[in-house]
């Protein structure tokens, strides 16, 4: 089946078997590896991509519904040598050991930070109605959906601090 | 055979003359991976497009596959082959060692005997991941099932000593047990665990000729290597094997699964390259797992809180075909004084997935117990847990005699209590409040054995000045492409971007690998020796060359510094002098053997935890507030790759104290929970403020750097800690980990 | 996953007719947990009718003084709209204990309400399941898995539906607008949308095959505090072991029952004045642990009188 949408900026093109997961199609018909296949069920966050600037779980989606759509994945954020901030947070604050949920986290943060910067809430949010401050209770809560087994999550958060995380 | 002698004298690490030992450098591959561009292994590229390979699991614990019917998958689109056990090709027989020199036996897949829920029974190949997995689901099989034993409480009583072993005995600990004034008699339960590493298993193979090529996820390399060669029945040197990122290991990839059999067994059917991954389900039903443990810890004391007599017996559980020991108690025997001591192990053979390394084996469950008691004894006593701790510290080794190596225990704690805020302990539980929740605070001591392997390395510089370390090691995200660049960088004097470090690959000389906390200091003192080689090669080649300044120098007065080799102010840049006089370049390579008389040493890695809890007394649920630990582990080579180590390792203490079990099925045998939904490790949530320290200290009787590993020591005790903290909150004593949410508020009033 | 074919309707009418032309055809809107179980082979569409892009995405207010949350409003949508945070905070609670911000970005209002139970024994295809497989048997009944049912279980299943959100809804006294294939439109209490196990489990709401959701509809805020609490064994990320929502004098209980659970008994206490606690006991008495899952009767009991208490419900009385 054909479907068409806007990766990293670029026009990308497929003829697709249905039942290919977005993150399949990134990781085997497009060569894109950087996102990453930690559990396949939506219960690690090692395959965040931003979809139309949202973050969402690249393996609980079929490619076929991303028609149009504008998707960024982990090789989409460095612009040629400079890296993402977000990127360079995470390698100055070692915020990752094996590596293998890096990509999600990254990409998870950048998720993040707009959903704050829009003002969304979160389950620590103390008072629904008061604009958004990205405390670190904030931060570890929002980023609860990426899993890190080697749990890098203080040098993650110091990473997102860094990074601009605190509003 | 060296001694531990040799290794006080000055070093270029020891020295540090451009400080790079010890200093925070980036990860050598962070680059690549918050890029996304380093290759795990199912992501490498291939010679030619790769056909994907799918398992199938057996749902029952025991048995025999009796039939199986594959027709439906063979014709359903895009399959390449379907194999079960009756047409699975021949593998060398289960733990065979048919090469002469083999250091590992087969590993088989397919067998036609079930030995556990969760066995791979049959495999697909297909043109698509998504054609395999639908023709995986259309092989039908008839099995013959058999009883099995399934449930480690049920079977406590048929519990053995493991092969070989004997319990360890010091003075009469029965009779000094009894007559002590003081008793504490307690059961601990540590439940089964799984890894749980974010990168499943997975294998991308292909063949040249009788010649095979698999990128694998292991964390030893020539273990795998051989493993395979054993299972295809081929030479050793016809298998090369690259593991060159690994997302997690954890113990847990310390041997090879089907993924990495069938792949290969599968290329070569097909002449062409085909990958398989684990799913996660099979994660946790086809690897190993932390089996649970029942320690009982008997401790008497006298009132002033000495110890007389301790005992620590653990009973675990293993698969029953494949022995292994999670040995409990082993760590206690360094740990506190008392004239009267027993420590031993027994081990109930199971049909469940297999037991193994995970994380600190030993340490992680074993220190649930004895460090909870202590906690227990201390309020018995009316003591502080730290003075109980402090009374019983050893001068020796308790059990041997032995001297240290080093120890700064004492230090750990006290230095821990004070910058942790210790004296606002509450020693009367139930007393702090903070809102809804009830706050305590806990400690507990760490305690992990520091180990050195043999090992090799090779270094090679080039005309461009670039060196090159290579070594069959891995980096599983403990750092060691790190820390071997920062060896290699000072040991000759060039600054780090000049250094280029390649592991995991069959054909590099061959190092242990990862686990057991003992990479950083075999690969490492490896790299070091090798780079000394390099040293005395181009000492000897400046020297004799009538070109360089340095000619006719005597090589012994030969330095190293700034990129230069040198003697007083003469001096030439390396890549001039590799250039000139070897402009092929020149490799060398080091090894590392354990000194003749490390074992006179008691050796190990020590820390202290601190722990904050909050305890919701409306639903028993425990979150963490604060956690802070202090380190004792030789000389640091990388500030933040140690740092990220210890705190992962802490980390991994909160989960166990919190969240992570697994159960067995008493019916099925296959474990409750199957995913990352269902076992629950640690989120971002859980972890509030956590960090630590390290304590100044060179090691110069663990190897020439005087360096020890951290990979294990920060999950040694720290669910202990947070145990303690969840008791001095509440008041509930929990002995049964982990302290979910129902067994806390079944035990509040 | 089963080979499947897949359209995009442009409006709900050409979505109904979609569905209705092709047996075994399924809606998929997030598709978080269809998604999720197809690759389990659990579920096993023929067909799959898009409907993630259809004109249901809006959150607008009702005459009534209410909101009407579209069925493709996403779960990130409700809980960071200024008038569910407003006025309906419960709700936006409830949404944002659940799952993750990955989740919910895609997760829908219809499809949440429409998720599966997490038993582990339904997850397992290897184990016996009346919702899998009609009269197969039930393995979580005599099972070792502890977070099931204390209300309205059955002798073929003690699932749990495990949503967070729903159990808001129930409190809040939502109604549930259902559009047919016949072009019949109606709506229903949330409470009469799912359906308790019986002796048929695989049938878990009142929706006729291809019906579909089209909107949630919240009455005008209760009078009277509102909150969620949930009880689960991580901080975040983890579905419930228990968890309450408060709305005026109204209560709902999730992780109990194979429904939200509108704790009716708690309720008319509270109304004749019994305190938090006796409300709570009131409700309690009813349960019917079954070894394993004794604990969640403490645990509610607690939950719920701490819910009750700090929203003042019952103060009034």
């Amino acid at each position: 089946m054909k479907t068409s949408f806007k990766l990293n900026g670029q026009a990308a093109s497929l003829d697709l078997d249905p039942r290919t997961t977005l993150l399949d199609a990134l990781r085997e018909n497009l060569g894109l590896k950087g996102s990453k296949k930690g559990c396949d069920h939506g219960q690690c966050g090692a395959c965040t991509v931003l979809v139309n600037g949202r973050r969402i779980n690249a393996c609980l989606s079929l490619a076929v519904t991303h028609e149009d759509d504008e998707i960024t994945t982990i090789e989409g954020l460095a612009q040629g040598e400079a890296l993402h901030p977000v990127q360079a947070a995470f390698l100055e604050q070692d915020a990752f050991q094996c590596g293998y949920c890096t990509p999600g986290q990254i990409c998870s943060t950048i998720g993040m930070l707009k959903e704050a910067a829009d003002g969304w809430a979160s389950l620590v949010t103390e008072d629904l109605t008061a604009d958004t401050v990205l405390t670190d209770a904030e931060i570890r809560e929002r980023m609860s959906g990426n899993l890190c087994r080697c749990s890098a999550y203080p040098q993650i958060l110091a990473a997102i601090r860094s990074a601009g995380g605190v509003a | 055979m060296s001694s531990v002698k040799d290794w006080a004298a000055p070093t270029p690490i020891s020295e540090n003359r451009s400080g790079l030992i010890g200093k925070g450098v980036d990860r050598y591959e962070g680059r690549l991976k918050v890029t996304g561009t380093a290759p795990f292994a199912y992501e490498v590229e291939a010679p030619s497009p790769p056909a994907y390979g799918v398992l199938i699991a057996s749902p029952i614990a025991k048995g025999q596959v009796a039939s199986a019917d594959i027709s439906a998958a063979q014709a359903a689109p895009g399959v390449r082959l379907v194999w079960t056990p009756h047409n699975v090709p021949a593998q060398g027989e289960r733990g065979a060692k048919i090469n002469p020199r083999s250091q590992r036996g087969s590993n088989p897949a397919l067998a036609a005997k079930i030995e556990h829920f969760g066995q791979h029974v049959g495999f697909v190949v297909a043109d698509t991941l998504e054609n395999a997995k639908a023709a995986a689901a259309l092989v039908r099989f008839d099995y013959a099932p058999e009883p099995a034993d399934l449930i480690f409480e049920d079977n406590l009583g048929a519990a053995d000593q493991p092969e070989g072993e004997e319990d360890v005995r010091v003075g009469d600990f029965e009779a000094a047990f009894d007559r002590a004034p003081v008793r504490l008699d307690e059961t601990y339960v540590s439940p089964l665990q799984n890894h749980a590493q974010m990168e499943p298993c997975a294998t991308t193979a292909w063949w040249d000729g009788d010649n095979v090529t698999v990128h694998t996820s292991i964390q030893m390399v020539k273990g795998g290597q051989h493993t395979l060669a054993e299972t295809l029945m081929i030479p050793s040197t016809q298998v090369r094997l690259l593991t060159r990122y690994i997302g997690g290991g954890f113990g847990g990839k310390g041997q090879s699964y089907d993924d990495l059999t069938l792949a290969a067994l599968a290329a070569r059917e097909l002449g062409q390259p085909v990958k398989v991954a684990y799913t996660r389900q099979q994660m946790f039903q086809a690897t190993i797992h932390r089996p649970a443990v029942h320690m009982r810890v008997r401790l008497g004391a006298q009132a002033d809180g000495r110890l007389d007599a301790f005992a620590l017996e653990a009973v675990t559980h293993c698969r029953r075909e494949a022995p292994f020991t999670e040995h409990a108690a082993n760590f206690a025997r360094s740990l506190y004084a008392a004239p009267n001591r027993l420590t031993g192990h027994r081990l109930v053979k199971l049909d469940i997935p297999a037991a193994g390394a995970m994380r600190a084996p030993g340490e992680a469950s074993g220190m649930l117990s004895l460090e909870c008691a202590m906690d227990e004894l201390a309020e018995q006593l009316g003591m502080d847990p730290i003075a109980l701790r402090l009374r019983n510290e050893p001068e020796t080794d308790p059990e041997t005699g032995k001297p240290f190596s080093t120890r700064q225990l004492v230090r750990c704690m006290t230095e821990g209590a004070q910058r942790f805020g210790w004296d606002r302990r509450n020693p009367k539980p139930g007393q702090v409040r903070d809102g809804r929740w009830l706050v305590g605070l806990g400690m507990a001591a760490a305690i992990r054995g520091n180990f050195l392997l043999p090992a090799k390395a090779g270094v090679r510089i080039d005309a461009d000045g670039t060196i090159t370390l290579r070594q069959g090691m891995t980096d599983i995200g403990t750092g060691t492409y790190t820390i071997l660049a920062q060896i290699t960088a000072e040991t000759l004097g060039v600054p780090l971007a000049q250094v280029k470090v390649e592991l995991g690959d069959s054909d590099f000389p061959p190092a242990p690998g990862s686990g057991g906390q003992f990479g950083a200091a075999t690969a490492g003192s490896a790299a070091f020796a090798a780079g000394m080689n390099l040293r005395k090669a181009l000492a000897e080649l400046a020297t004799g060359d009538p070109n360089s300044p340095l000619y006719g120098d005597d090589p012994e007065l030969v330095t190293f510094g700034g990129g230069n080799i040198a003697v007083d102010n003469r001096a030439e840049p390396l890549e001039r002098l590799v250039a000139r006089a070897a402009p092929e370049g020149v490799y060398v390579e080091g090894s590392i053997t354990p000194a003749a008389d490390a074992r006179d040493y008691s050796q190990h890695t020590y820390g202290a935890h601190f722990a904050e809890v909050g305890v919701d007394p409306d639903t028993g649920e425990v979150r963490l507030r604060r956690m802070f630990g202090v380190f004792a582990a030789g000389r640091i080579l990388n500030a933040k790759t140690a740092m990220s180590q210890i705190t992962g390792g802490m980390i991994w203490g909160v989960g166990t104290a919190l969240h992570e079990y697994n159960e067995v099925d008493p019916r099925y045998g296959s474990f409750i929970a199957q995913d990352l939904a269902g076992y629950h490790v640690p989120a971002h949530a859980d972890i509030a403020d956590l960090s630590a320290m390290f304590l100044d200290e060179v090691d110069d009787k663990a190897n020439p750097m005087g360096i020890k590993g951290v990979g294990e020591l920060g999950i040694a005790g720290a669910g202990a800690a947070i145990a303690n903290a969840v008791y001095n909150a509440c008041g509930a004593r929990i002995r049964d980990y982990p302290l979910t949410p129902e067994k806390v508020l079944a035990a509040l009033p | 996953m089963k080979p499947f074919t897949y359209e995009r309707p442009a409006d709900v009418t050409e979505a109904l007719a979609m569905v209705a032309a092709a047996p075994g055809a399924r809606f998929l809107a997030g598709g978080t947990n269809l998604v999720d179980l197809m690759k389990l082979q659990i579920e096993q569409p023929t067909h799959l009718v898009d409907v993630s892009r259809l004109p249901l995405g809006q959150i607008e207010d009702t005459a009534e003084g209410g909101l009407r949350l579209g069925a493709t409003t996403t779960n990130s949508q409700v809980a960071a709209d200024g008038k569910v945070r407003a006025r309906y905070p419960a709700l936006a609670q409830a949404i944002l204990s659940g799952a993750s911000g990955q989740l919910r970005n895609k997760a829908t209002t219809a499809g949440n309400l429409l998720q599966r139970t997490r038993c582990a024994y339904f997850y397992d295809t290897t184990k016996p399941c009346n919702k899998r497989q009609p009269g197969a048997g039930c393995a979580a009944i005599g099972g070792i898995y502890a977070n099931t049912a204390i209300f309205g279980a059955s002798k073929a299943c003690i699932a749990t539906h495990p949503s967070d959100m729903a159990v808001a809804l129930s409190a809040l006294d939502a109604q549930v607008e259902i559009a047919g294939p016949d072009g019949q439109a109606r709506a229903i209490p949330l409470d009469d949308v799912h359906r308790l196990p019986g002796e048929t489990p695989h049938i878990e709401t009142t929706l006729e095959p291809g019906e579909m959701i089209t909107a949630v509809v919240l009455p005008p805020p209760p009078s009277g505090g509102q909150i969620y609490r949930k009880a689960r064994e991580r901080a975040s990320y983890a579905f419930a072991i228990g968890s309450v929502a408060v709305a005026g004098g109204k209560v709902a209980l999730g992780a109990v029952a194979h429904k939200p659970w509108r704790a009716r008994a708690a309720e008319q206490a509270l109304a004749g004045g019994a305190s938090p606690a006796e409300a709570m006991a009131a409700e309690m008495a009813s349960a019917q642990p079954d070894g394993h899952n004794d604990f969640k009767l403490k645990l509610m009991a607690r939950l719920g009188a701490a819910c009750l208490t700090t929203t003042g419900a019952g103060d009034d009385q």
